[in-house]
């Protein structure tokens, strides 16, 4: 039975939010998303990447950015497997896999994701797994990010 | 100039612990007022001698209590900011307001019913209430508008603290080999320490088998290794170290404090999560550390008893590294070797049961255990207690530390 949160996946963490709220800073995000293109800001002075994209770049406080473009795939940096549902009307998706990942083309620490991890057994999960983006399409405006393991 | 040994604690007061929600139909400015009246009691001094707040995570208004309680005059109002990270901070801000000229009698103190609000979200409001404390500020338990940086965190599953804390403890286990056994030793010796105590709300005897049986929350953190939800409230006041001889109670001095962090920790966790590799798997005290034993003069082989901020098991053993009590990497293997336990170990931890098993006022408990061994009158007394170490965090910064020591 559909709750709070529609009729769940195992694995899957719900898109409980469905807007992107973006402003000038993240929208460049949003609109490659839309396309299934997972960009980042680079710092035009000093080449840092950030994720989530913010105003200013935290090594050299430079506000100049490009956008690049990313391969998608990355490392496993950190996870944890949520097996005890918060809302109960989550249970149904339970465990799910939220981790922290390392973006190959980019320096790392300062531009990792939080993710969801899907498409995988949660048990045989480990930090230093390779994975790549997955992209779900939420509304014409949201595009979302999760990632999979990487297939051979 | 600092602070060191220029002010000191000299009241304690509290109401009963509760586990959530049973405190009603008292109210957090109800356990906040009987808490103050009560350290004030503790102390000697009556209402009449209040003149300051220095307080943590927004834990009461002071205009407010002060008109409830008919406070003379309102020198210093202080919040260190952000949450619990900032509670053994509160009484250094207490100790700079006073050794400053600014207030003479200051209250720090946390007031908490969790009747309607928790951090972390059981609702659908609540889950995204915890993606919107991604850009920071604000009270954890509730913010109005969404950042833009949401929307790059409420999809992921990511929910609460536990949540986050347990990507720094798998990679603790990753990078240093740390196992669950080791979680589990933090659990099981502060629970023996909570048994002997009337105030823990946990006293049943806690296993090795009690744990690996209990139920998995979110991968490597059981039941066991959160802390627990509770109500009530718990007071200090800091006076100057020349009016705390007048006092009823014996002094603990506070040698010195420290609060704030690496920069690039950030709010929330959020950010966080974007730190450097050699203190993302920490509990993020290694400057508060430094600061703290280069003020106070002493290090780590001079602390008699620490009281760590105990919220999710992992992070005990990382503030132990990160205070110089053993290695960066070696915290599994040196709390498996005994050191923490009451009685037998190098450096005893949460004597009084910690959040884990006494009871969670946000980091108040472990002030008021401080206090007690300094004064020798603690349930698990601490033979010769010297000088107590007392923690706030891993949190947002700030996270923070206090030293206490015998007058």
């Amino acid at each position: 039975m559909a709750g709070d949160f529609g009729d769940l996946t195992r694995g899957v963490f719900p898109t409980i939010l469905k807007d992107t709220n973006a402003n000038p800073t993240t929208q460049p995000f949003w609109d490659a998303a839309k396309h299934d293109r997972l960009v980042a800001p680079r710092c035009t002075s000093c080449r840092t990447f950030r994720l989530p994209p913010s105003p200013f770049c935290y090594q050299c406080q430079s506000r100049d950015v490009e956008w690049v473009d990313l391969q998608g795939t990355g490392t496993i940096y950190s996870f944890t497997v949520v097996r005890h549902p918060l809302h109960p009307d989550l249970a149904d998706a339970c465990p799910y896999v939220s981790g922290v990942v390392e973006l190959d083309g980019t320096q790392g620490a300062g531009a990792r994701m939080l993710v969801n991890i899907i498409g995988v057994d949660p048990d045989a999960v480990r930090i230093g797994d390779r994975v790549e983006i997955v992209w779900e399409h939420v509304n014409d405006e949201m595009t979302t990010p999760r990632f999979r393991p990487v297939r051979a | 100039m600092t602070i060191k040994d220029r002010a000191a604690i000299v009241g304690v007061g509290a109401t009963p612990y509760w586990k959530r929600g049973q405190s009603y139909p008292e109210t957090e400015l109800s356990m906040a007022c009987t808490a103050i009246l009560a350290a004030l009691d503790d102390a000697g001094l009556t209402i009449n001698d209040l003149d300051g707040f220095s307080i943590y995570s927004n834990s009461c208004d002071p205009a407010t209590v002060g008109a409830e309680l008919g406070v003379p005059e309102i020198r210093w109002a202080t919040t260190t900011t952000s949450g619990g990270g900032g509670c053994a901070g509160a009484l250094g801000v207490a100790a700079a307001a006073v050794s400053g000229g600014m207030a003479t009698t200051v209250v720090t103190l946390m007031t908490l019913q969790q009747l309607n609000k928790r951090l972390g979200g059981s609702a659908v409001g609540g889950v995204l209430g915890y993606a919107m404390m991604s850009d920071g500020g604000g009270s954890p338990y509730g913010s109005s508008g969404i950042p833009p940086t949401a929307a790059f965190t409420a999809n992921n599953g990511l929910l609460s603290p536990g949540h986050s804390f347990a990507q720094l403890a798998s990679r603790h286990m990753h990078l240093y080999g740390t196992k669950r056994e080791h979680f589990a030793e933090v659990c099981i010796s502060t629970r023996d320490n909570a048994i002997k105590r009337p105030t823990s709300l946990r006293t049943e005897p806690l296993t090795l088998d009690d744990y690996f049986n209990a139920r998995m929350i979110n991968d490597p953190l059981c039941l066991f290794d959160y802390t627990m939800e509770s109500d009530g409230a718990v007071a200090v006041i800091t006076t100057s170290v020349e009016r705390a001889k007048d006092l009823r109670q014996p002094p603990a001095v506070i040698m010195a404090s420290a609060h704030g962090g690496d920069g690039r920790w950030g709010p929330a966790l959020f950010r966080y999560f974007q730190a450097p590799d050699e203190f993302f798997t920490s509990s993020g005290h290694r400057p508060i550390a430094k600061r703290l034993y280069e003020m106070a003069g002493v290090g780590p082989a001079d602390v008699d008893v620490a009281l760590l901020y105990d919220h999710f098991s992992p992070m005990v053993i990382m503030q132990l590294e990160d205070y110089g009590f053993c290695p960066i990497g070696d915290g599994g293997p040196f709390v498996a070797d005994g050191n923490i336990r009451f009685g037998a170990g190098t450096i005893p931890v949460n004597t009084h049961g910690g959040n884990l098993s006494e009871a969670y006022i946000i980091g108040m408990t472990h002030v008021r255990e401080a206090v007690e061994q300094i004064r020798g009158t603690a349930i698990n007394q601490v033979e010769g207690a010297e000088i107590a170490l007392v923690t706030g965090g891993p949190a947002g910064l700030p996270v923070s530390a206090t030293l206490l020591r015998k007058a």
